[in-house]
């Protein structure tokens, strides 16, 4: 192909952004790809190449919330960049031909740019009943995912379900559903969460355009920039935590002062997200700022390692929850006994200082005792 | 002349469909909608906490999300006899209602406009017309010349780079595309407007919800708690950022969705006689003014239409073994007591049974098993779930603001009341819908407003959150209406734990096989009778089948054989 295709600084100087603006918007995505303002120039010299990369959307077991997710991009210049930095090939949720029509954009892509085209999956794979638990066009999904991950340049696993399986995968799995870094035998980009943050997609998409590789990767294959942090560590209710100042019950005291949601099942402890720090719909909230724990959405086997309000992690299989309220209840997760153990000593160390601190800061000296327990 | 055509797959939706059709002389004689992706969701929640449950099945779909959360808790509730506060039931009409105009809009703009809206033709218009004819239908301030000569600019250069994108291989220049150069250039421009508004609206489910998509819900509530003396909680900033978004929502749903609508349907009138369908409607209604036990207070009514008799509205009972029902004779499930049957989702018994095609295939065994959807069966009846069925029961009910837009809207289109069943009808109930809920938020925010201001700051029942005090064994419904049509969810507990979960959901009763009477349900029976042009392009079978804004990942699923007999519990 050498149609001449115009770079991104280009298409936003004609939508009538300044140079500055451009440069504002390199600012963002250099930070958003974890690279700090400092990289701004590199972006900028990125962006204004010419050429949009094709871009492969497939979508297999999935609720189309990645989809969704990714159409929230809260800069609105990112969604320009998703109109005009890629091109977007094929994608069931938004593209215009179907059937036979839509096949064939699937199709000339993979041909015309092997090697160059980046591959996004959206849904995890049914291995079981010879892949008639879900076909596309009258083709399996494994074989369609195989085909298509052969000539990737790039491959990213959108949300939990490409990632590791998400609620399908969950016990017992009737459907065999599978992550798609076990189908297809070369690396792969998990981008997990339910579905993950949109400005998390978008960025991690900016990231291979600026730089010809993918960020760097944790154990799960997971973005170090987005999922090096657990959000127990980047709450802002984190001071509760180390107060020990906690949600005791749904809409009590505690929970209109926002305190800590440990005790309510929050699982930021052992869960590594961005969303303390980046937050969700343009930095609106994330679940603990509005009131409810963290359900673990990013991590590995989440649906299987509930009940979710129970407030300590437990193993998989445990009988409906009686006493949440035991410390050391069967723990399944290393990390979660340090949470507790923590949790417990700090109550005792800072009592004193807690109680005083509540005292101060309840209208007319009225005591509370949440966090003296 | 025959032909069997497949389209596979139907894009611009959510999840997997396959329509195949039989065309003869240009017109569609025969149609077969099948689902083609199963994930077995109901199986995977046996066994688990009931309160947990919200949270797998509303991952059940992520376009229409909440609907599920919501149906959820009314079933655990429902069986619990939970009764949430009065400011959790408005948390919940406001997120209710922030979907419905979020997904009406979104489906409107990016999944149903490229059936009507040719998007090659708009390089051709003038931006100075464009800018005229916009300005006649609305004071949205983006009507400018430069506006439009920009947004043409832009789709130029996408079409000359000759990568056309989201666009390729569209059916553009086909004769069924009506509009002139500048609509089309306004509704691509509108298209990129919706874009971004889209995502500004679901803000209110991040404030009470923390985000979506998928925000969080509450068994007994919702999580989120008022303190207007507390940063930390639902104060008055986070007051104002609802109410804002809410303003822009009914400027956005009036100045930019409904105008395109009416001027878009303006030109293809001739679709007033086209893909109507089934003559029968079932809403299950939703929006609480008095609580969830008193049906008669909701905004959205409750009630079936049999043969488009808008004079009588029979009522709906979820709980009554006679009248939801669903058939498996075309769908790949096997029954114990035959496949002839039909059962009420109290009594599921389901059992994957592939029958089809080894993949790879080219066609689908159409006289046996074709589907991984069920067939639901409404006292034996097909019926059509959706916008135009709300607006239809509510309609018939005398709801006064429906009865005045649905007048206004075909008062401006010099058609009948008749024109209502037809793939137009079906598209300008949903725009309908979409500006009165619009209004309604207002007046649920002005109510949780009115209770603060009155220091009733409850969002949550705590004396059934405790396993403890639940009965060794309950079952209970949650009715809701998502997006797309009627849904409901029905939960049996035992000793603490789900021992049958269910959903029967919109798509479903819209997207289904043929059942055990050879029965249609709406896409196949409103495909009857489309014309095609060129079934090598055939624009028009998507038009009727968008107009339902398909969403097969919810319409899928699998339940426990366990198929026993459950007691009628009464609401009381």
């Amino acid at each position: 192909m050498s149609v001449s295709r115009e770079s991104l600084w280009e298409t936003m100087k004609e939508k009538g952004y300044s140079r500055r603006e451009f440069m504002e918007f390199c600012g963002f995505a250099a930070v958003a790809a974890g690279l700090g303002t400092q990289a701004t120039a590199a972006v900028a010299a990125t962006f204004e190449k010419k050429g949009r990369p094709p871009v492969v959307w497939l979508h297999f077991q999935e609720c189309t919330c990645c989809s969704e997710s990714f159409i929230r991009g809260s800069h609105p210049v990112v969604a320009d960049v998703l109109l005009d930095a890629i091109s977007l090939d094929y994608t069931q949720t938004l593209q215009a031909a179907a059937g036979t029509a839509a096949e064939k954009c699937l199709h000339d892509t993979m041909k015309n740019y092997a090697g160059k085209y980046i591959l996004l999956v959206e849904g995890s794979v049914p291995t079981g009943a010879d892949g008639a638990y879900c076909c596309i066009a009258g083709e399996s999904a494994e074989e369609i995912l195989r085909k298509a991950a052969r000539d990737a340049a790039a491959i990213i696993a959108w949300g939990n379900c490409a990632s590791f399986g998400c609620v399908q995968a969950a016990k017992p799995n009737p459907t065999n559903a599978t992550a798609i870094s076990r189908l297809v035998g070369k690396p792969v980009i998990n981008v997990p969460g339910c579905p993950p943050i949109a400005d998390v997609m978008a960025a991690v998409v900016t990231h291979i355009l600026m730089f010809g590789r993918g960020p760097e990767l944790d154990a799960l294959g997971r973005p170090k920039e987005f999922y090096g942090r657990r959000v127990h560590d980047t709450c802002y209710r984190r001071p509760y935590y180390d107060a020990g100042l906690f949600v005791d019950a749904w809409d009590d005291e505690g929970a209109r002062k926002g305190y800590c949601l440990f005790r309510m099942g929050c699982r930021g402890p052992v869960t590594y997200n961005a969303c303390s720090v980046t937050r969700w719909n343009g930095g609106v909230s994330y679940p603990i700022q509005s009131g409810h724990g963290c359900i673990g959405c990013s991590e590995n086997g989440f649906w299987d390692n509930g009940p979710f309000y129970r407030h300590l992690p437990s193993t998989p299989g445990f009988g409906i929850e009686s006493t949440a309220d035991t410390i050391g209840l069967g723990l399944g997760i290393g990390v979660a006994v340090g949470v507790a153990a923590h949790a417990v000593t700090t109550n005792i160390r800072k009592r004193p200082l807690i109680a005083e601190t509540v005292k101060e800061s309840s209208p007319a000296g009225q005591t509370e005792d949440e966090g003296a327990k | 002349m025959s032909k069997r055509i497949v389209i596979d797959p139907v894009t611009r939706i959510e999840g997997h469909l396959r329509i195949e059709a039989v065309v003869e002389n240009g017109v569609v004689k025969d149609a077969f909608s099948a689902g083609t992706m199963v994930r077995g969701i109901e199986k995977i929640l046996k066994g688990r906490d009931p309160r947990d449950a919200w949270a797998f099945t509303e991952r059940v779909c992520g376009v229409c999300t909440t609907v599920h959360a919501l149906a959820s808790c009314r079933s655990v509730e429902d069986a619990l006899g939970i009764e949430v506060p009065r400011n959790a039931e408005l948390v919940r009409n406001l997120m209710f209602c922030a979907q419905f105009v979020q997904d009406h809009v979104v489906h409107f703009y990016h999944l149903h406009a490229l059936d009507w809206v040719d998007v090659v033709s708009m390089l051709k218009a003038d931006p100075v017309a464009a800018s005229k004819i916009a300005q006649s239908l609305s004071a949205w301030p983006r009507s400018n010349p430069g506006h439009f000569a920009a947004v043409q600019t832009r789709l130029k250069k996408y079409v000359e780079s000759g990568q056309l994108g989201i666009f390729a291989n569209g059916y553009w220049g086909h004769k069924a595309y009506k509009l002139p150069p500048e609509v089309n250039l306004i509704a691509v421009s509108h298209y990129l407007d919706a874009l971004e508004w889209q995502k500004e609206i679901v803000k209110i489910h991040a404030i009470f919800g923390g985000k979506n998509p998928h925000p969080n819900y509450l068994v007994g509530g919702v999580p989120c708690s008022f303190n207007i003396d507390e940063v930390n909680a639902i104060n008055t900033e986070r007051l104002n950022h609802v109410a804002s978004l809410i303003k822009d929502a009914i400027t956005f749903v009036e100045q930019v969705y409904v105008p395109d609508l009416l001027a878009i349907a303006g030109f293809y009138k001739d679709w007033a006689a086209i893909g109507g369908g089934l003559e029968n409607y079932l809403a299950y209604g939703d929006l609480p003014t008095r609580g969830i036990r008193d049906v008669g207070s909701y905004l959205l009514p409750r009630g079936a239409i049999l043969g488009r008799n808008l004079n009588e509205v029979h009522e709906v009972n979820g709980k009554d073994e006679k009248e939801i029902r669903e058939y498996i004779s075309h769908s790949w499930y096997k029954y114990g007591g035959g496949d002839e049957v039909g059962l009420h989702p109290f009594r599921g018994e389901t059992e994957f049974n592939y029958t089809g095609p080894k993949p790879p295939y080219d066609q689908l065994n159409v006289e046996g098993k074709y589907s991984w959807l069920k067939t639901p069966r409404w006292k034996e009846h097909p019926m059509e779930v959706g916008p135009l069925a709300r607006m239809l029961v509510a309609y018939a009910k005398g709801n006064t603001d429906v009865k005045e837009l649905v007048g206004v809207v075909l008062g401006k289109l010099d058609v009948p009341v008749t024109a209502l069943f037809s793939t137009l009808g079906r598209t300008a109930a949903r725009g309908v819908e979409t500006q009165i809920v619009a209004h309604w938020m207002k007046g649920f925010f002005d109510e949780l407003v009115a209770n603060i201001r009155n220091g009733e700051v409850r969002t949550h029942t705590r004396y059934h959150w405790d396993p403890d005090t639940w009965p060794a064994a309950a079952e209970g419904v949650g009715l809701t209406e998502a997006p797309r049509g009627a849904l409901a969810h029905w939960i049996s507990i035992k000793d603490k734990a789900i021992d049958n979960y269910q959903l029967v959901v919109p798509s479903t009763w819209n997207a289904s096989p043929r059942d055990t009477k050879g029965q249609r349900s709406s896409y196949e029976a409103s495909l009857i009778g489309t014309p095609v042009a060129n079934v090598d392009q055939p624009v028009e079978i998507l038009r009727t089948i968008h107009s339902f804004d398909p969403c097969l990942a919810c319409a899928v699923h699998l339940y426990d054989p366990s198929g026993k007999q459950i007691h009628q519990v009464q609401f009381n």
